[in-house]
């Protein structure tokens, strides 16, 4: 059985104005995680809000665990944990209370789901007479983690969890996610770091509402048509824009300290070409070498797509 | 009920915490209720009065002295003319002018009759009217004295046949406090409810707590309740203070059974806060709220008969009281206070209560919902 099942949910804004999120079709498997991708106002906290029964869609279905969202919604408050872009735990109460707080009110105890929270709670529980307002941002997102989980949800929601967190505390929490999944708790993650989607099993890239491609972070990149270049130069302002103005690129873009540079498909794909080209435009240090196509590559290959055929 | 225990215990401690808020509903009515009685009096004293006399007789002299010896009054203020008393009013030195005419003394003693002319400054209407009804009452007073000066032995009394006595029932020396602290209380509790119901779920809508709320399995019902609970015990609590200043800073004794005022009080709050919950549902942020809270709850003091007498108000204002909560419950604590009324009395105010508050609660209920 899917964790999480969509059939073309639809949901509008302002009475159908603002389309959010368009026919949205996806399955998460028991013990998957799978990260939804996409830059801000892509639609990601709808659907998040539409599958924690929050928000009613306006189109199409989805079941939780098994549970139809809008007519099991109760069945589904009892077993989901959600953790909203936005920190929102009682900042007037403290650690403890906090997370007593969430486990009585799904009729549990701290003690006996404990285990789960364990190796995260260490962390905090320093802090644990201290009030939620007054933690850092990265203790925060800990202590909404455990309140997500004190009750053994089967599927888990977190919509953008590592948003305005720092470098560290992002990587320690995909860390712990990874142990949760051992947990066999289903995760829903979303976020706008690309480098995060290569941690989730499988990713749906979406922009505008759409989804526009699902696949394991690995075929996602496969996908990837034609070959990629990076291209470094003394003056970087001047390199990209010659290589936007040169014939066969097909997509030019700062990715780093170098450009990302695609050919189209039916140009020479020759590199001495180019070379020949940019040390005639008088660029110096210049350095072009093929590299592997990362995610967010394929996504600006495939959200230009969408742009062009508008 | 178990999930009712938790959700309290956690609101209790939030109201606990927040030290603006314990001050703000604790402490401001006891500051407000020691203050306010002596401030929102309508007792007018010191009316200044500029006296004109043209005459400069005995008779005239004799009036003055008579005014100036009233309490309500302050003199020392003689002026030649009736410009210059005039320059007095508009400089707010004076309240009323007296103007005395000449051949005051000669007119009445020959003709049994003379003029004086009284201005009054009504941009005050309230003093303006008591100042003016005062003097003219010692004007009369004043009348009678001369009359009963000249009438002889033995006549009948050309003066006043009728004399009026007064009796003020279930106040009898017009004690301004008894009048008005039993209001203020009503006012204050009024505010208090309102404001703090109104807040309470807009909060965690703005915070976003709601969001964490509305997943878990938690009735809408059980956080409804949740909410209003301690507000309600913090306004029975906010009352029993009330009741203790009364008693011992203002004398005042309820004439009537002290358990028949929390009875209704006990109702009258699940109103009001169904009324702030209602507002709260609404509202987006706090600043939202507040605006709202604070629009009804000016309009209900206005129109709550604490103030200003219900009968008075024209017909949609006496409509508007009605369906307000708070004039019903004003009415309800005087007529206990001063008047000992029972339950039988207050059946009809008790009635309207539980309408409006029936009413508010559901309306609060179905407009505040887990999904959108």
């Amino acid at each position: 059985m899917s964790a999480i099942t969509l059939d073309n949910i639809t949901k509008t804004y302002n009475k159908g104005k603002v389309l959010a999120v368009d026919k949205a079709t996806f399955d998460v498997a028991e013990g998957e995680t799978f990260g939804l991708i996409g830059p801000d106002g892509a639609g990601k906290t709808s659907i998040f809000r539409v599958l924690t029964t929050l928000l009613l869609p306006d189109g199409g279905s989805a079941t939780v665990a098994g549970f139809d969202v809008v007519k099991d919604y109760e069945k589904i408050r009892n077993c989901i944990g959600y953790m909203p872009g936005r920190f929102s735990l009682y900042q007037d109460l403290t650690v403890e209370e906090n997370l007593n707080f969430f486990a009585t009110i799904f009729n549990t105890t701290v003690k006996e789901n404990y285990k789960l929270i364990e190796e995260i709670y260490v962390q905090i529980e320093p802090f644990k007479t201290r009030r939620a307002g007054k933690l850092s941002g990265g203790m925060k997102q800990k202590l909404a983690l455990c309140c997500a989980l004190i009750h053994k949800p089967r599927v888990l929601f977190l919509d953008e969890p590592t948003t305005g967190v720092d470098a560290v505390s992002r990587v320690e929490f995909w860390d712990m996610l990874k142990r949760l999944k051992h947990q066999g708790i289903s995760i829903l993650v979303s976020t706008p770091y690309m480098d995060e989607a290569a941690l989730c099993d499988r990713i749906a890239l979406i922009e505008g509402g759409k989804l526009l491609s699902i696949a394991s972070p690995a075929d996602t990149i496969k996908k990837y048509p034609g070959k990629l270049f990076a291209v470094k130069a003394a003056n970087m302002h001047q390199l990209l824009k010659d290589l936007r103005s040169y014939e066969g690129t097909h997509s030019c873009f700062t990715f780093g300290d170098a450009m990302h540079v695609s050919f189209k498909q039916d140009a020479n794909t020759d590199v001495s070409k180019l070379t020949g080209y940019l040390t005639a435009k008088g660029h110096k240090e210049l350095e072009i070498a093929e590299i592997p196509a990362g995610i967010e590559d394929y996504f600006i290959r495939i959200t230009e797509k969408e742009i062009a055929e508008k | 009920m178990r999930t009712l225990r938790f959700l309290l215990q956690k609101e209790f401690r939030q109201i606990l915490r927040s030290r603006s808020l314990l001050i703000s509903i604790v402490l401001g009515p006891i500051i407000q209720l020691t203050l306010l009685p002596l401030a929102a009096n309508f007792e007018v004293k010191k009316i200044a009065v500029a006296v004109v006399d043209h005459d400069h007789s005995s008779y005239s002299e004799k009036l003055i002295a008579k005014i100036y010896a009233s309490p309500y009054f302050t003199g020392g203020r003689y002026r030649e003319s009736y410009k210059d008393a005039a320059k007095l009013v508009e400089q707010n030195k004076a309240d009323i002018v007296l103007e005395i005419p000449q051949n005051f003394e000669d007119n009445l003693v020959r003709d049994g009759n003379a003029e004086i002319f009284i201005a009054v400054n009504a941009i005050n209407g309230t003093k303006a009217g008591v100042g003016s009804g005062y003097l003219a009452n010692i004007i009369a007073d004043y009348n009678q004295d001369i009359r009963l000066q000249w009438s002889q032995p033995g006549h009948f009394s050309e003066a006043s046949a009728i004399d009026l006595v007064n009796e003020n029932w279930y106040n009898p020396f017009m004690n301004y406090f008894l009048y008005m602290v039993p209001g203020l209380m009503v006012s204050l509790l009024t505010g208090i409810g309102a404001f703090s119901a109104s807040l309470n779920i807009v909060k965690e809508k703005e915070i976003g707590t709601i969001e964490q709320i509305n997943v878990t399995p938690i009735k809408k019902s059980t956080f409804i309740l949740g909410k209003l609970i301690p507000y309600w015990v913090l306004s029975m609590f906010v009352f029993t203070i009330g009741m203790l200043i009364s008693r011992f800073a203002y004398s005042i004794v309820p004439v009537g059974n002290i358990s028949l005022l929390y009875g209704f009080l006990s109702v009258y709050l699940l109103t009001l806060l169904g009324a702030g919950l209602l507002i709260s549902t609404y509202s987006d942020t706090q600043q939202q709220a507040v605006s709202l809270a604070f629009f009804f709850v000016l309009v209900f003091n206005m129109i709550s008969g604490v103030f200003t007498p219900i009968d008075s108000m024209p017909g949609w204002g006496k409509v508007l009281s009605y369906i307000s909560p708070m004039s019903h419950f004003a009415s309800v604590m005087r007529m206990v206070v001063l008047k000992g009324s029972t339950f039988i009395d207050i059946l009809p105010h008790f009635i309207a209560i539980v309408i409006l508050g029936v009413i508010f609660n559901t309306w609060a209920i179905l407009n505040y919902r887990k999904t959108t």
